[in-house]
């Protein structure tokens, strides 16, 4: 169907950015980085059942300081993500709407998903022994 | 006359042909992550490093794999779901937006068939 020449609403680009915008994209981004994620889960699994040499090389690729930056994105992804979908669960039970309780979340969120970033690196490092 | 309700002749017609399930399911599947997630940076965490050796004991580990299992089943349908919209609202071209959704989902059922058979062939033994 052909569409008409409509007006549209505002364009995104002239919004000041905001907690609650820059966080609401960073959900769909993170997202995304995720199913990029769930594929390099999906070669790492497939290369423990193929054997120990494409293992290796995959341990090796994760090791590698392409790979743990890769990790360290999809690990803030990750939490992110998964701290945010726990907001937007709580506002599909009605809960946490009012604009200082949405931007206080928001921080929350954010400052949460850093610190088990790092929580989960330090910890990573030390099981690996590369940090006593 | 038709003597069906309103409601039954629209029931089903909606944009999306299937109601409210793309939405439930896409909140069911997140809940389920919720623990599974947790879960498996713990056993990333422990896996930094490993060998092939190590590996393959918390692979082979019976509640390890019935873990795995669930996880990526719920990660894969999430995935899908959550690309479905991302698509969905950026691609109005109809006959590009049909390709990458069926291409998307194809990748999708591709990779969650090989994460299964891998943790199947741990769980089972060689």
């Amino acid at each position: 169907m052909e569409s008409h020449k409509r007006p549209l609403s505002p364009h995104i680009g002239i919004y000041k950015p905001q907690i609650t915008s820059v966080l609401s994209i960073l959900h769909r981004l993170t997202g995304i980085a995720l199913a990029f994620g769930a594929i390099l889960l999906t070669y790492w699994l497939s290369a423990g059942a193929y054997g120990p040499e494409a293992f290796a090389r995959a341990q090796g690729f994760m090791g590698s300081i392409f790979g743990r930056l890769i990790l360290l994105g999809l690990t803030f992804s990750l939490f992110y993500h998964l701290c945010n979908g726990i907001r937007h669960l709580a506002w599909d039970a009605g809960w946490g709407f009012e604009l200082p309780k949405l931007r206080a979340t928001g921080w929350l969120v954010l400052i949460l998903a850093i610190v088990l970033t790092g929580v989960t690196w330090v910890l990573a490092y030390k099981a690996a022994g590369l940090m006593s | 006359m038709s003597m069906r309700t309103p409601l039954n002749r629209a029931r089903g017609s909606g944009s999306t042909k299937d109601g409210t399930a793309h939405w439930w399911t896409q909140r069911v599947t997140g809940v389920a992550l919720v623990p599974l997630t947790i879960w498996f940076v713990f056993s990333a965490i422990s896996l930094a490093g490993a060998d092939y050796t190590a590996f393959k004991a918390w692979a082979g580990n019976y509640g390890h794999a019935v873990l795995l299992i669930l996880l990526i089943i719920s990660i894969f349908q999430h995935t899908q779901l959550g690309l479905q919209v991302v698509i969905e609202d950026y691609v109005h071209k109809e006959a590009t937006k049909v390709t990458m959704l069926i291409v998307m989902k194809f990748i999708v059922y591709l990779c969650a068939a090989a994460c299964l058979l891998a943790v199947l062939k741990f769980a089972l033994g060689n």
